[in-house]
């Protein structure tokens, strides 16, 4: 890594539940104002490394820095400049949204007067400025969810641990989370963002990291991996008996791989295989530039895990 | 930060504001909450006190609904306490998850662990101050020394919050409470000298009774609130600080280990 003082260093984390291997020889760095995606199926270990770099979960070996100060050891001066949501919203069912983000602001020491401005800017960044008064349950995922990432904001972090932050949103909410986040980028907050939305991780960070069964299997910029790993084209074919068809044409592409009915046709240039389809009747076919969703089938493969 | 589970309790200054929380969510629901403590001691009382109190008479030298009265205090106190600290600290540390997103701030699991204790005692001390001033409206106690009881039901509501932290600690789930106050507090409630004196019981069941700490609760309540100095202060006080001690401890060790596994 080129900067020499990053918020978030990891090196070599690993931790393993009743011998199965959570988080396995982990290295990462997150350096100021960079957004670093961390992508992997369920049960990949993206939620148990977060949770040790917050200094909830003992590491078996390897260790943590944020802000140069030492996990565990250090953990409550640097949580000090640490905002969290969390995959699943923990918001106090009992308070309005105002009274959440005040409560929570006690917990980080900040004096009153301080609360008190923040409170409403962090309302109006959430979009809940005609929700203050609203409790949770009254709320919509959406607003939920951004109320969380509001709570998070309410010590004014150098750097944010985003836990799939958009699952379960729809387009629009999800799309107004972005906005949010691309906010707090442009305003030089840091983010660790875990997700499993491969346009979200494309549009959002700088920096990619896919992980798989604990471990680091590729790293680098969306772009970049792409074009490291993949053919620059896709084209998928559809259909029941244009399947078979497809499959006799595997010549004219680097890669195939099957999945269902559908047939995607990895390759360098993809002017040879449009001219073949577009002779044989009744198939449906798109043609498309390869992205992160590629990638990440190529890199995690496309069974099914049993914890997803 | 993790600390090993094992080690002695290190709750920072960072309590506080967890205290707060629940206050603020308290006092919400103040007034309801208060007169549900009030109103099943009233019942008690009485149902007990007056119906029973006229065929029974005097009880060691007292009528029997001063009696009851002083000894049922220190059951609601602990009633209140175990409650808060059954229930509803286990919505807060399970069901709501308000415990996990207060630990992504600078706060630790010991911190939460000694807030919620200390939170159980004083909402127990809520209830057993309106309960005082229900003894003085019936005029079944007007002595100064009740003002004397209230720190030491403080200090019983740390005691049965600590016990209750264990068992907290311990549940997957609201049922296992059912068992806690069927099988530990309603027995116990028999055998400490509440409804009647604890050497009505046979010898062996005396010295069950002696150890228990709501035994030592009672016998350091009642003469406060009707007025006298306990016989014996040290012993009951011994075995409070017993339980207390031994129980917060023990609550905070299965707490980490529930949640640092």
């Amino acid at each position: 890594m080129s900067n020499p003082s990053p918020l978030l260093r990891i090196r070599g984390l690993t931790k393993a539940y009743a011998g199965h291997p959570a988080v396995d020889d982990l290295s990462l760095e997150i350096a100021p104002g960079e957004c670093l995606g961390v992508i992997g199926p369920n049960g990949a270990g993206k939620t148990t490394t977060i949770r040790m770099c917050l200094g909830l979960v003992a590491p078996d070996a390897g260790t943590i820095e944020a802000f140069g100060l030492p996990i565990p050891s250090r953990v409550r001066e640097a949580k000090q400049r640490i905002g969290v949501v969390t995959q699943f919203d923990s918001l106090d069912p009992d308070f309005t949204c105002a009274e959440n983000l005040r409560v929570y602001g006690r917990y980080f020491g900040l004096p009153r007067p301080l609360i008190d401005e923040r409170v409403p800017r962090l309302l109006e960044f959430a979009a809940l400025q005609s929700k203050a008064h609203a409790i949770p349950a009254e709320l919509s995922g959406g607003m939920k969810r951004r109320l969380s990432l509001g709570r998070a904001l309410i010590n004014d972090p150098d750097l944010l641990l985003l836990d799939e932050p958009t699952t379960g949103l729809d387009p629009q909410a999800r799309h107004l989370m972005w906005e949010r986040l691309k906010n707090l980028l442009q305003r030089g907050k840091s983010i660790l963002l875990t997700t499993h939305f491969m346009d979200e991780a494309e549009r959002l960070c700088d920096r990619l990291l896919v992980i798989d069964h604990g471990r680091k299997i590729a790293e680098g910029t969306p772009r970049g991996m792409i074009a490291q790993h993949l053919e620059s084209d896709v084209v998928e074919v559809y259909g029941e008996g244009a399947a078979a068809t497809a499959r006799s044409h595997a010549a004219l592409a680097e890669r195939v791989e099957t999945s269902g009915e559908t047939v995607f046709f990895y390759l360098r240039d993809a002017r040879a295989l449009l001219r073949v389809l577009s002779q044989e009747p009744g198939v449906r076919y798109l043609h498309r530039p390869a992205n992160l969703e590629d990638l990440f089938l190529k890199l995690t493969g496309r069974q099914i895990r049993d914890d997803a | 930060m993790y600390i090993p589970i094992y080690a002695t309790p290190r709750p920072s200054r960072r309590f506080w504001p967890v205290v707060q929380r629940n206050l603020l969510v308290w006092k919400k629901l103040a007034v309801p909450s208060v007169l549900g403590n009030i109103a099943e001691p009233l019942i008690t009382l009485i149902a007990f006190g007056y119906g029973l109190g006229t065929l029974i008479g005097e009880v060691q030298g007292l009528p029997y609904i001063e009696f009851l009265a002083s000894g049922s205090i220190a059951v609601s106190g602990a009633l209140a306490a175990t409650f808060e600290a059954l229930y509803s600290a286990y919505s807060r540390m399970q069901v709501q998850k308000t415990w996990d997103s207060i630990m992504n701030a600078p706060i630790a699991l010991d911190d939460i662990v000694f807030a919620e204790m200390l939170w159980a005692a004083m909402k127990s001390l809520f209830s057993v101050a309106a309960i005082m001033l229900v003894l003085v409206a019936l005029d079944i106690s007007r002595s100064p020394m009740l003002i004397l009881a209230l720190p030491l039901l403080g200090f019983v509501g740390v005691t049965f919050a600590s016990i209750a932290l264990v068992f907290n600690a311990l549940a997957k789930g609201y049922d296992f409470f059912t068992y806690y106050f069927t099988l530990v507090m309603t027995p116990m409630t028999f055998l400490s000298g509440v409804y009647f004196p604890i050497e009505q019981m046979p010898l062996w069941l005396q010295r069950v009774a002696n150890v228990l700490p709501l035994t030592a609760a009672v016998e350091l309540v009642r003469p406060l609130v009707i007025g006298q100095w306990p016989a014996e202060v040290l012993r009951p006080l011994a075995v409070l600080v017993v339980y207390a001690a031994g129980g917060y401890y023990l609550a905070l060790v299965l707490t980490r280990r529930r949640f640092y596994r």
